[in-house]
């Protein structure tokens, strides 16, 4: 029969094996995103618009409020790639100038919206009853208006203009937070590692920031950059309905707005700032879907 | 006669469960009426199958629940009414060790900080002092240093229940509860474990209340068992009058049921009849009536009282000396 | 003389993980005879369950078998096209898994499951599939077999799930029946009943079965020639009683001295140190080796081949003659 053997030394042989090489997380991820060719293409493309947003007023070949009267309204030409508009002002360089516009006001907006939803929703998910009820039927409410008239709305209130813009986008990102943070605070609260920190006498709010709030990022990165893209055509939209910037400013919306006048005979001045806004948008929802796959663990 | 390190009386916990908007409240009867004391030093296991109540018996204690009825003594004070904020210093006294080695570690800390928390809770040490500790209580469950850099998921289900062993010791706590804490691993691991809680009983001074489903288990490193049926202990004995004088047909029926891993004992068993009835509509009077081959109308209308026939033997049956016909 | 049953011979089987393919069950020979019941015994990863499935036919589909034959009754079924199978699967060779609660249909009463495995292979009206689902409850123990056909899953406890199982499997009266893990989930008073209704189903029915479990205690009782598995490759294979008494690898030696035993009085248990390999990073030579206080450099350098010692005993070991010397 084979030895008996039971002191601990055998116990310590036994556990201290060699763990296989610790695979760094950043590297496990990044090999599981580049499997996903559209979300590639789509960081790609997102990456490229926010460099165009740091340095188009830089690099673009005209000034984006340089007039030149004697091309106006021209198509796509060699000195022009996307024509000009009304004034003689390069599309081109006017859009990539206004990527700094629309960008950043998308981007405020949905990081402040952000940050008030995941409070709210980890209020209204970790404690429940009726703190849970009252935030869930405000948002309720507000979840009733559709986006966009939830933003005129507010607009109308406040007054126009491009930081109002970024209020009324902010605002009705915060219930469609609120409710992903409550959803994912409620089932991590149910795992047993949360429990298990009851028992050893973690205060609520360790167990809220320490272990239950990390479990929510997850659902936070994807819907925020999906959150993005909608932010990005709500903020074009109010533009394009003259509640935000000014139409001499070279913003997305408001340039869509301005080349409505002349569809019939200058097209590429809706053309082009349609395009790029879709593009942008749907590169935005595509980059939030490959991320939620990525990180989901079963689709691995 | 030393003072019990826990004290259970007669504790009661009843959850309750919605059925829907048109039926009726139902309530479980999870813990019904439970009385035991635990010595300083000593194993004292709850034995039972699903439902029986012995894992909320174990939450009881670790006041994660509260009791309906009855009363929890831990060192002489009473903390089944006391509030959370009142437990919190006594945590570092009491602590778990779980069933699911996989759900109990929070998958997103590093190995250190899990076992170093209930310092970071209960203690004033200074980050340095901390990881001296968890370093040298990943040494006592043959984990090394390095171990501690790692997240949970790089580890085997054994592993896992080591760090979670090292985690409950880290304050040194008077009691650990495991909750079949061996339950979920392998044959050949399960040995591991259990030499480990052995060992560290005798070097840290431990009393368990460990909980099993296994018998066998249960008998190799138990001093007294309590053995539960559907919310309710049956019969509590020293491990060796236990298992070699069981005077309640259930606890005989759970011993005679173990398979044993040796073919030239072939087992009389004693197969119950039936099912196990459903804790949220338990039988009247006894409860094991349903399905005990011995079962009088006494039985069925008188609940059985505790009855102590030998030291420390305490058994609640109505006929306590009655002599199984085997199979 | 027993007649043959099922003969597998050389299976092969592997799945793709991470692009690589790994194999789960490395060149594996067994058979079984009628009315016999031979125990494929081993711990998690070690191949039993993927044999069995590799036997049914039911791999996923990033797996294959890529080498061997499984001939019951005379067919090899891994020849078998897609409409053979389902024709064999059912009627002459079924299967019952480990969660009974899982393995039936939430949406479907039971009658519906039932019947349609009975009307599948055979040409019945529905009154004759009802009749014969009725009488298929009945002989395996269920008290009102009417209302059990007009349940739901959710309806029935564990063990009436796992009758239900089981008379699924035997309603086309299958000469096969492999069983993977089937008291594993349920307590252990309702896995004295299941295993005693097997017993009656292999008496009456000359059944042959296929017990796959890690519970040394099932198989002590069950069987009456064991098959110990490791890391995909087949161990050792003896009549049970010797396997017990004499056990020749070291991983059975240390499975068997690992398991507590109930009755024996013993205090602490001796364990096999390390864990079991992953699959994609197997040590050259034998593969128990790490693991193996008796490994020397042959063993570390060449797989061992199974061994046939005195006609029926086999071992895969390089040292077994002389450690049964030592024994």
């Amino acid at each position: 029969m084979a030895q008996t053997n039971t002191n601990l030394d055998q116990n310590k042989f036994a556990a201290a094996e060699e763990l296989p090489k610790a695979q760094s997380k950043v590297k496990e991820f990044t090999k599981k995103f580049m499997k996903r060719k559209t979300a590639v293409v789509s960081l790609i493309f997102i990456l490229f618009i926010i460099l165009m947003a740091i340095i188009a007023p830089f690099v673009v070949p005209y000034a984006p409020d340089q007039p030149d009267y004697t091309a106006l309204l021209q198509g796509p030409s060699a000195a022009h790639i996307w024509g000009t508009d009304e004034f003689g002002q390069d599309v081109f360089s006017r859009l990539m100038v206004g990527s700094r516009l629309s960008l950043s006001c998308a981007l405020i907006a949905t990081v402040i919206g952000t940050a008030g939803g995941v409070v709210l929703g980890l209020i209204a998910g970790f404690y429940g009853g009726f703190v849970d009820s009252l935030i869930m039927r405000c948002c309720d409410v507000l979840f009733a208006f559709p986006d966009i008239l939830l933003a005129i709305a507010v607009v109308a209130i406040i007054g126009p203009g491009m930081v109002n813009v970024m209020i009324a986008v902010a605002v009705f990102t915060v219930p469609s937070f609120a409710r992903i943070i409550r959803s994912a605070t409620i089932s991590v609260k149910q795992s047993l590692y949360v429990e298990v920190a009851r028992s050893l006498g973690c205060k609520n709010s360790r167990i809220l920031f320490v272990h239950v709030f990390p479990g929510t990022i997850q659902s936070m990165i994807v819907n925020f950059t999906m959150r993005i893209g909608t932010a990005i055509l709500a903020a074009s939209s109010l533009s394009f309905l003259g509640f935000g910037a000014n139409v001499t400013e070279p913003d997305w919306g408001a340039m869509l707005s301005l080349g409505r006048n002349y569809l019939n005979t200058a097209p590429h001045m809706v053309l082009f700032p349609g395009i790029l806004i879709f593009l942008t948008v749907l590169a935005f929802n595509l980059l939030g879907d490959g991320l939620r796959d990525t990180l989901d663990p079963k689709m691995n | 006669m030393s003072e019990a390190l826990v004290s259970v009386k007669n504790i009661s916990k009843t959850f309750s469960a919605n059925k829907g908007m048109f039926g009726k409240k139902k309530f479980v009867h999870a813990v019904n009426d439970v009385s035991f004391d635990i010595m300083p030093g000593e194993t004292f296991s709850l034995v039972g199958e699903s439902g029986c109540g012995k894992s909320t018996t174990g939450k009881l204690i670790d006041h994660l629940i509260t009791p309906d009825q009855g009363e929890i003594w831990f060192q002489g004070k009473d903390i089944s009414k006391i509030s959370d904020n009142e437990m919190r210093p006594l945590r570092s006294e009491i602590q778990m060790v779980f069933q699911d080695p996989y759900g109990s570690l929070n998958p997103r800390m590093k190995v250190q900080d899990l076992i170093g928390e209930p310092l970071l809770i209960h203690t004033n040490m200074t980050a340095g002092e901390r990881l001296k500790k968890v370093h040298e209580l990943l040494g006592v469950v043959g984990l090394s240093p390095s171990h501690g850099e790692r997240y949970p998921h790089e580890f085997s289900g054994g592993q896992r229940q080591r760090i979670g062993i090292a985690r409950a010791l880290t304050v040194q706590p008077k009691l650990i509860i495991a909750d079949e804490p061996v339950s979920a691993l392998d044959v050949s691991i399960q040995a591991q474990v259990l030499n480990l809680l052995q060992q560290l009983q005798k070097d840290y001074n431990l009393t368990y209340l460990f909980i099993s489903h296994d018998l066998s288990v249960v008998e190799m490193i138990s001093d007294r068992i309590g053995v539960m049926y559907l919310g309710t202990i049956v019969e509590t004995a020293p491990k060796k009058e236990l298992y070699a004088n069981p005077r309640h047909p259930y606890t005989r029926a759970l011993l005679s049921a173990v398979p044993i891993p040796d073919p030239e004992k072939k087992s009389s068993r004693i197969i119950l009849q039936g099912d196990l009835p459903s804790p949220s509509n338990p039988p009247s009077g006894c409860l094991f009536h349903t399905r005990c081959p011995h079962c009088t109308e006494k039985c069925k209308c008188e609940r059985p009282q505790p009855v102590e026939i030998a030291p420390g033997h305490i058994v609640k049956c109505h006929y306590p000396d009655i002599q199984e016909t085997t199979k | 003389m027993a007649e043959k049953l099922l003969e597998v011979k050389n299976l092969r089987t592997e799945f793709k993980r991470d692009k690589t393919w790994v194999t789960a069950v490395n060149n594996v020979s067994f058979s079984i005879n009628r009315g016999e019941i031979l125990g494929l015994v081993g711990e998690s990863g070690c191949g039993k369950s993927v044999t069995s499935l590799s036997v049914m036919r039911l791999l996923a589909r990033n797996s294959k078998i890529s080498n061997g034959e499984v001939i019951l009754n005379g067919t090899d079924l891994l020849k078998e096209d897609k409409k053979g199978m389902r024709n064999i699967r059912g009627r002459e060779v079924a299967m019952i898994f480990q969660e009974p609660m899982n393995s039936l249909n939430p949406c479907m009463k039971i009658e519906k499951q039932l019947t349609e495995a009975i009307l599948l292979h055979n040409d019945f009206s529905k009154e004759q599939a009802h009749q014969r689902a009725f009488d298929v409850l009945k002989s395996v123990g269920i008290p009102e077999p009417e209302m059990t056909l007009k349940s739901y899953p959710h309806q029935l406890s564990g063990g009436m799930c796992q009758r239900v199982m089981i008379a699924m499997a035997m309603s086309c009266e299958p000469e096969l029946l492999i069983a993977d893990e089937p008291t594993t989930a349920l307590d252990v008073t309702i896995q004295a009943q299941i295993l005693e209704l097997m017993e009656e189903i292999r008496e009456k029915k000359n059944t042959g079965i296929l017990m796959i479990t890690h519970d040394l205690g099932v198989v002590a009782e069950m069987c009456s020639r064991v098959v110990v598995m490791y890391a995909g490759r087949i161990v050792e294979e003896a009549p049970v009683k010797e396997l017990f008494a004499a056990p020749k690898h070291p991983y059975t030696q240390g499975l068997i001295a690992s398991v507590p035993k109930l009755g024996s009085g013993v205090e602490s248990l001796p364990s096999i140190p390390g864990s079991v390999p992953d699959l994609s990073v197997m040590p050259k030579g034998c593969k128990f080796a790490p693991r193996c206080k008796y490994a020397t450099d042959i063993c570390r350098e060449k797989e061992p081949e199974l061994e046939v010692v005195n006609g029926i005993h086999k071992c895969r070991c390089h040292h077994f003659k002389e450690l049964g010397k030592e024994a």
